[in-house]
């Protein structure tokens, strides 16, 4: 079994206002040195054995259905293997 | 005209888009289940708004999957007009018939009321009936109806006239362009977030979405007269 750790976030040309709302309580709060904030998603993938590549898997996954790229930019870590 | 109205789990603006055609227009409809195969005895299809998939992940990105939507774009390939209306048109923008996405309102607020649209092309199958420049009263009721495109494909859209609906004054959301409902390259696939279903008897507030779907079905008459 592998972990695979997707980030998804929103391309830097599109506006986050949940991320400016963070931004601004953030600043409210004190903490004016935090110049910019940006929400994406997290997603945790348990993947089993399989004859498919999985570093192409997961970008098909990425690209087709866990991130939208006219929206979104996406990374991904590929775990160490771990025995269940 | 026959249409089929798309039911996904979670799609709330069905029975609407089906009174708008059925007891309203007098033209046949069907409910369509998401995971049916066949959209071949239908000349048009409704993909309804709501939530599908309890917009899981984003809106639309899991109805896009549904076993339907491969007759739906077979449709839209066929020339059929498709309407999505709301989370019909977040649905065909991740099936990637209409360009661009739709964002989180840009106030963060779900807006739920009637907003004035601008009809800028009165020259589509969808909007015949209208007049450029005619000001319509139509609900919006939407979370995440921001849409946005990049800069080259505002342009493309903007040079062909596939921009049909602005949000005129008040833009709700903070859509590119202020805009509301825009057209595939072919012409037969509209997608908008407000909702024409929802204004189509004088008794509900307004009928200013009533001739969109006349516009529907005469183009639909004219063009099968030969054949009646």
């Amino acid at each position: 079994m592998t972990k695979v750790n997707v980030f998804v976030t929103l391309r830097e040309s599109v506006l986050d206002p949940q991320g400016v709302a963070v931004k601004d309580a953030l600043h409210s709060m004190g903490y004016a040195e935090v110049s910019d904030v940006r929400i994406g998603k997290f997603l945790e993938l348990t993947i089993d054995e399989s004859e498919r590549d999985l570093d192409t898997a997961v970008r098909e996954m990425c690209e087709k259905l866990l991130a939208n790229t006219v929206i979104e930019d996406y990374r991904y870590e590929i775990k160490e293997e771990e025995r269940a | 005209m026959k249409f089929a109205v798309i039911q996904f789990p979670g799609s709330n603006c069905d029975l609407d888009m089906y009174h708008a055609v059925k007891d309203v227009l007098g033209e046949e409809a069907e409910y369509v289940w998401h995971d049916e195969a066949d959209l071949s005895g239908f000349d048009g299809v409704l993909v309804p708004g709501g939530f599908s998939f309890g917009d899981y992940l984003r809106c639309g990105a899991i109805a896009r999957f549904s076993n339907i939507m491969k007759e739906v774009v077979k449709a839209a390939e066929a020339g059929k007009p498709v309407l999505g209306v709301c989370n019909g048109f977040q649905v065909l923008t991740e099936a990637g018939l209409l360009p661009g996405a739709l964002l989180r309102n840009r106030d963060l607020k779900f807006m739920c009321r009637n907003v004035t649209l601008k009809v800028e092309n009165a020259g589509t199958m969808f909007t015949a009936e209208y007049a450029e420049g005619d000001e319509l009263t139509i609900p919006i009721a939407h979370g995440e109806g921001n849409y946005y495109c990049d800069d080259e494909t505002y342009s493309k859209l903007k040079e062909s006239g596939r921009i049909v609906f602005t949000y005129s004054g008040d833009n709700p959301n903070g859509s590119v362009g202020d805009i509301a409902g825009i057209l595939n390259e072919k012409g037969n696939v509209l997608g908008m977030m407000p909702h024409p279903e929802r204004a189509v008897e004088k008794l509900l507030g307004s009928d200013d979405g009533l001739k969109m779907f006349q516009s529907i079905v005469k183009e639909w008459r004219e063009s099968h007269a030969n054949y009646a």
